[in-house]
């Protein structure tokens, strides 16, 4: 029997559960012996000009080794973009929590002593807190440019969507708020010199395109550079490759030849780690009182914070997906991206694609509440129908394959639907202080988006063990366990006796590494077709060892020996064609680079009860179809719903970063930010659905963020359906029970 | 993260905690739990110079029944009130809310006495020894003397506790009317509260309608006249300035305080 | 000043400064790194210890506070033999974990959990992890995991 699809437990665990694992600020190893301890001085101010710093006060203090600015770093070239982003702030300071200064010291503690004694000179400037401000224009975050708008694009007919025809047209601005994506382990990075290489630990989700980074911004051949990826506390997007503060501590390595260790605290991280999210939406839907959806536009500005690290190329994955699971005649999206005196944004789980669901999904309610129709007949009305695909979406996506009606139907058939609307209507008849919600969204996301392959390497050797290599960077998703099964399916190597590697660009130079859901249908795919060369040269290898034609020959995966059809007695052993092969053993490597992305899809069935009284809402069933196509261990699987599914739960109902108006952060702690915790969740009910796709042998499309993408919109739905019989037709995200209750106040004296 | 250096004094009875406060003067803090001051040194917000840990003066953990009030010494833990029998029979409203100050690691240290000495307006213990009209003792330099909880919050984080002083014991009589109630309003388990009442009979107290605990005036004059639970309720936020911040509006605290405060009356009748 | 701490049964004795936080004298001078520092503000839990058997944040424990008391963390659960602790049975069997770096004190809070409360509900065992925050896994199999390693210690119980 294969080991593809059974739930085989993780091989990840031993280590983490007994030692801990070793995360960045873990390492004890010798070469980072008395490593300087790097402490950054950052911005207090949202936005000024630095007129003055004096780094004497903390230079002198007990265990400094240096203390550096913006003037050590090497001048940046003239003419340059005026808004690219410094290692160090220079002249100007645009978010709080900007890096302006490092100190390094030799003991830890010692660190946020001296720091304290650097003194910078602000001399303020106007703040651009939050979109409004930046669209004004009254204040630009960068001289020399007209506007504060760095980056603009349209989808599908853009703003020209034709509403002709239809009976009802809502039209309503919307928020999806910043998020901070709280990885438990924050930044860290590690850089220790051996000769004229300089090695790095850091904490990414892509240890190869880090390196690549870092050689450019310090000036290093990458040959010279080798970066490892010890164990990662999570990353959820926001450890992408590497950000100006793990290259700044790198730089700090190369320019004073000391070896470093940095790791920031949660307060730091909460401003210095890229946020997410952060779109102004406005959507206008129309259609006829019947349930046909006609028409969807969206507007999106998207806040990119103080620099365009990734603001643009998130609004455009909305802008693409933006007719979601819906066949549309007419659709289209624009955005602008704008910047303002906050922290950057950048990829956090789901990156650009959350946000084009949540509108859309909010749209299609808004959509039924008008027309007095239950918003899952809208939605059955208006999916694309199972025979279409591949179909292209008026906004200029093709998904490969999907099935969104039966996706909704299970979920609804598991939650019990009629019977949870029965409920509604008794609470509701009966008036009483808790009222049930339901809510729903169909879904589909897009995965694998970048095109940019993966690359692996397969070894099998004179024991008959094998070692994957991967491209692929784990931080939590278990791939050691799953390329595992893979190999062990393909060559009927037992897993106990493969060993994966990962994270090191010594070991893997070529890799793109870990985002956008891409891991398994890249980098499995490469393993199995790696592992596919490997089968072929043994196959060879056996023929000439066994004196047959290779037509003759099988690999019984059971047994994991190759013998002629029918005669088990000629069986060979892999580690004996291995020693056959030379004394690298066996070996192949491949790179598979997918013909286009994939998208997975799926709906959610969340359940609330809003207490009216107060406003506050709990979520108490979440049900769900996630499919990713086909599935390889439903272990993991299931865990990377259930992971996306919080934190989309924690959008709609409690997490945001938020700004007073002179761009100071208010949610700069875990007191503060709501980080979503057990008791506010139920356990949730995941319905299978496994739809596979044909753009990689694996049949595999991506799940690590599709919990996210569906839960979000589910639940605020519902607890906008929990109010809607008492005139409330919106609330923002998150739906905070003042938020929940001003709605209510407010939808009863307008009455 | 890291506080900023500090020396750290232990004292192994009272007397010499005392001594060692009056040695430090204004540069010393008594260390208990430490779950009020330590989060606010991390921070760096608080930088005492001394800290005089009183953490190990079991002689000040207790909960004593004195026949006509329960006496609980000042460095009792809030998981012991949480899971104390004598608190459970006598003073369930102050075992029920010791039991959801925080999470269960910081009910391992945190202490009745340093929450209450800590003065925070947004804690649940204050209000609630407030509702119960408790007496605290405290030690200093010259002796002993005792406090009322009426008297003991003058401000925001301010007590009426000398430099110096200790508090030992939070004298609790035991209530006359038996029904009781907590209202802990928060988004998530762990938060503050955004609004909290505790009840016992018709005394009402509130957390974070102000800069300090307050009793709920308004309420218990009318409970006073012969009103009844709702109309009583409907007077929760008078004499009270609850402050708009992160976590609701002033008009919101006002709703939550009238909402918490019915539903609080209501449990402590059904209790009776 | 100098601090005699036991970790996981071993003396630990070093000359420390007065501000060493628990987690660093953990971390530093026993050298024990399962136990992680997640945030500064007490909210996150990761750095869960047992001070004389119940938990507590480590990072608000001054080591000079724990001095002469006994501390176990996560690498003091398993046997001498190497066995596993019936929690990291749990948490593996169940996948109660994904990126590990929450685990070390999520296990030792349910441990102290268990201890307390030997049959928890699903929400008693929601409301006990309260202080401990992960982001991987939506804490669902890590109820689940802490729901198995009380009926694997019950069942241990009525098999002793």
């Amino acid at each position: 029997m294969s080991i593809m699809g059974t739930r085989v437990l993780r091989t990840e665990d031993p280590r983490l559960l007994t030692d801990g694992g070793v995360y960045t600020d873990d390492l004890r190893l010798p070469e980072l012996a008395g490593a300087a301890h790097v402490t950054f001085v950052r911005s207090p101010i949202a936005h000024a000009r630095i007129t003055g710093i004096d780094t004497s006060g903390a230079a002198g203090q007990p265990g400094v080794v240096a203390v550096l600015t913006a003037a050590d770093l090497p001048a940046p070239p003239e003419g340059g973009d005026p808004t690219t982003e410094p290692l160090l702030a220079g002249d100007r300071v645009r978010y709080v929590g900007e890096p302006v200064a490092l100190v390094l010291t030799e003991g830890r503690y010692q660190g946020e002593d001296a720091a304290e004694l650097v003194s910078v000179d602000y001399d303020p400037l106007p703040a651009v807190p939050a979109i409004e401000a930046s669209l004004t224009g009254e204040t630009l975050l960068f001289p020399g440019t007209d506007n504060n708008v760095l980056g603009a694009g349209t989808a599908g007919e853009g703003d020209d969507v034709s509403f002709d025809g239809c009976d009802v047209v809502i039209e309503r601005t919307v928020v999806n708020q910043r998020l901070a994506p709280v990885p438990l382990e924050p930044r860290a990075l590690a850089a220790a010199w051996t000769g004229d290489r300089l090695t790095i630990w850091s904490s990414t989700q892509n240890p190869q395109l880090a390196r690549g980074a870092i050689a450019g911004a310090v000036g290093l051949d990458p040959a010279l550079i080798r970066v490892i990826a010890p164990d990662v506390g999570g990353g959820f997007g926001a450890k992408v490759a590497v950000d100006r503060d793990a290259i700044a501590v790198a730089w700090a390595a190369r320019h004073t030849g000391h070896a470093v260790r940095w790791i920031e605290s949660r307060s730091e991280n909460l401003v210095g780690m890229v946020h997410g999210r952060g779109q102004r939406q406005t959507y206008k839907i129309g259609g006829t009182r019947d349930g046909r959806v006609l028409a969807y536009r969206l507007d999106v500005v998207q806040d990119c914070g103080a620099f365009n690290r990734l603001g643009a190329f998130l609004a455009q994955l909305t802008v693409l997906m933006a007719a979601g699971v819906y066949d549309l005649a007419h659709a289209g999206a624009s955005f602008r991206a704008v910047a303002t005196n906050t922290t950057p944004i950048a990829a956090y789980r789901g990156a650009g694609r959350p946000e084009a669901a949540a509108a859309i999904e909010r749209a299609i309610d808004d959509f039924a509440a008008e027309i007095g129709m239950d918003p899952a007949e809208v939605r059955r009305i208006n999916v694309v129908p199972p025979d279409k695909f591949p179909f292209t979406t008026a906004t200029g996506a093709t998904y490969d394959t999907g099935d969104y009606a039966a996706g909704l139907e299970r979920v609804l058939s598991a939650a019990g639907y009629p019977a949870l609307r029965a409920e509604q209507a008794r609470r509701r008849k009966s008036g009483d202080t808790v009222q049930v919600g339901l809510g729903m969204s169909v879904y589909v996301e897009i995965t694998a988006g970048d095109m940019g392959g993966e690359t692996a390497r397969v070894v099998v050797d004179a024991a008959g063990a094998a070692t994957v290599f991967t491209g692929s960077s784990a931080h939590g998703q278990g791939h050691h366990t799953a390329w595992a099964m893979l190999v062990e399916d393909e060559l009927g190597i037992p897993m106990d006796q493969i060993t994966v590697v990962h994270g090191d660009t010594d070991a893997i130079p070529e890799a793109i590494g870990t985002f956008g859901s891409r891991s398994l249908q890249l980098g499995g795919t490469a393993v199995v077709q790696a592992a596919g060369e490997v089968k072929d040269q043994a196959r060879r290898l056996a023929a000439e060892m066994i004196e047959a034609a290779e037509a003759d020959l099988k690999l019984n995966t059971a047994s994991g020996t190759w013998q002629i059809r029918g005669d088990p007695a000629t069986a060979l052993g892999w580690g004996q064609i291995a020693q056959r092969a030379g004394p690298d053993g066996l070996a192949a490597d491949a790179r598979f680079d997918a013909s286009a992305p994939t998208f997975p899809f799926g709906a959610h069935l969340a359940v609330v009860e809003v207490d009216t009284e107060t406003g506050k809402a709990r979520l108490v069933r979440h049900v769900t179809v996630d499919d990713a196509g086909r599935i390889l261990n439903p272990v993991l699987a299931e865990g990377q719903r259930h992971g996306g599914i919080a934190q989309g739960v924690a959008q709609a109902l409690l997490e945001e970063v938020r700004y007073d108006v002179d761009g100071n952060p208010l949610t700069s702690t875990l007191v503060d930010y709501a980080a979503i915790t057990a008791p506010e969740l139920p356990s949730f009910e995941l319905v299978a659905s496994e739809t596979p796709t044909s753009i990689n042998p694996l049949g595999a499309k991506g799940i690590g963020e599709a919990g996210t993408i569906g839960s979000t919109p589910a639940v605020l739905n519902a607890v906008i359906d929990a109010v809607s019989h008492l005139g409330v037709r919106h609330i923002d995200m998150p739906a905070t029970p003042e938020r929940v209750w001003a709605a209510i106040s407010e939808a009863r004296a307008g009455r | 993260m890291i506080p900023a250096p500090f020396s750290y004094r232990r004292a192994g009875t009272v007397e010499e905690a005392l001594a060692l406060a009056a040695g430090a003067g204004d540069d010393g803090k008594y260390l208990a739990g430490g779950h009020s001051l330590l989060p606010l040194m991390k921070l760096r917000f608080a930088v005492p110079e001394v800290l005089i840990d009183i953490g190990r003066l079991a002689e000040l953990s207790y909960v004593r029944d004195e026949g006509s009030h329960v006496a609980i010494g000042a460095l009792t833990r809030h998981h012991d009130l949480e899971h104390s029998a004598l608190l459970a029979a006598e003073l369930p409203l102050l075992a029920h809310a010791a039991g959801r100050v925080g999470d269960p690691q910081v009910r391992h240290r945190g202490t009745i006495g340093g929450s209450i000495a800590h003065g925070d307006a947004a804690s649940d213990l204050p209000a609630v020894v407030l509702a119960l009209d408790a007496t605290f003792v405290a030690l200093g330099p010259s002796g002993s003397r005792e406090i009322a909880a009426t008297e003991f919050f003058s401000g925001l984080f301010e007590t009426a506790l000398e430099p110096g002083e200790l508090l030992t014991e939070i004298r609790i009589p035991k209530p006359a009317q038996r029904g009781w109630s907590f209202q802990k309003f928060t988004k998530r388990a762990i938060d503050w509260a955004i609004v909290g009442v505790a009840v016992q009979g018709n005394q009402v107290a509130l957390v974070n309608m102000g800069p300090v605990p307050m009793r709920a005036a308004g309420v218990e004059r009318a409970l006073a006249a012969g009103a009844g639970p709702a109309d009583a309720a409907a007077r929760a936020a008078e004499g009270t300035s609850p402050v708009a911040d992160l976590g609701a509006s002033t008009g919101y605290r006002e709703h939550l305080a009238q909402v918490l405060t019915t539903r609080a009356l209501a449990e402590a009748a059904s209790r009776n | 000043m100098k601090v005699a701490i036991s970790v996981n049964g071993k003396q630990v004795e070093a000359e420390v400064e007065d501000r060493l936080l628990l987690a660093h004298f953990v971390r530093e001078v026993a050298g024990l790194t399962a136990t992680n520092i997640g945030c500064d503000t007490t909210s996150c839990g990761a750095c869960t210890v047992l001070l004389d058997g119940e938990s507590v944040k480590s990072c608000t424990v001054l080591a000079a506070q724990a001095d002469g008391r006994a501390v176990t963390t996560c690498e003091g659960l398993a046997g001498a033999d190497g066995s596993w602790h019936a929690m990291q049975r749990a948490f593996h069997a169940e996948h109660g974990l994904q990126c590990g770096f929450c685990t070390p004190g999520m296990m030792m809070a349910a441990v102290s959990l268990l201890a307390e409360n030997p049959d928890p509900t699903e929400e008693e065992v929601r409301t006990g992890l309260e202080g401990n925050i992960c982001r991987c896994t939506g804490y669902h199999n890590i109820v689940r995991a802490v729901l198995a390693a009380a009926r694997d210690g019950r069942a241990a119980q009525e098999a002793s």
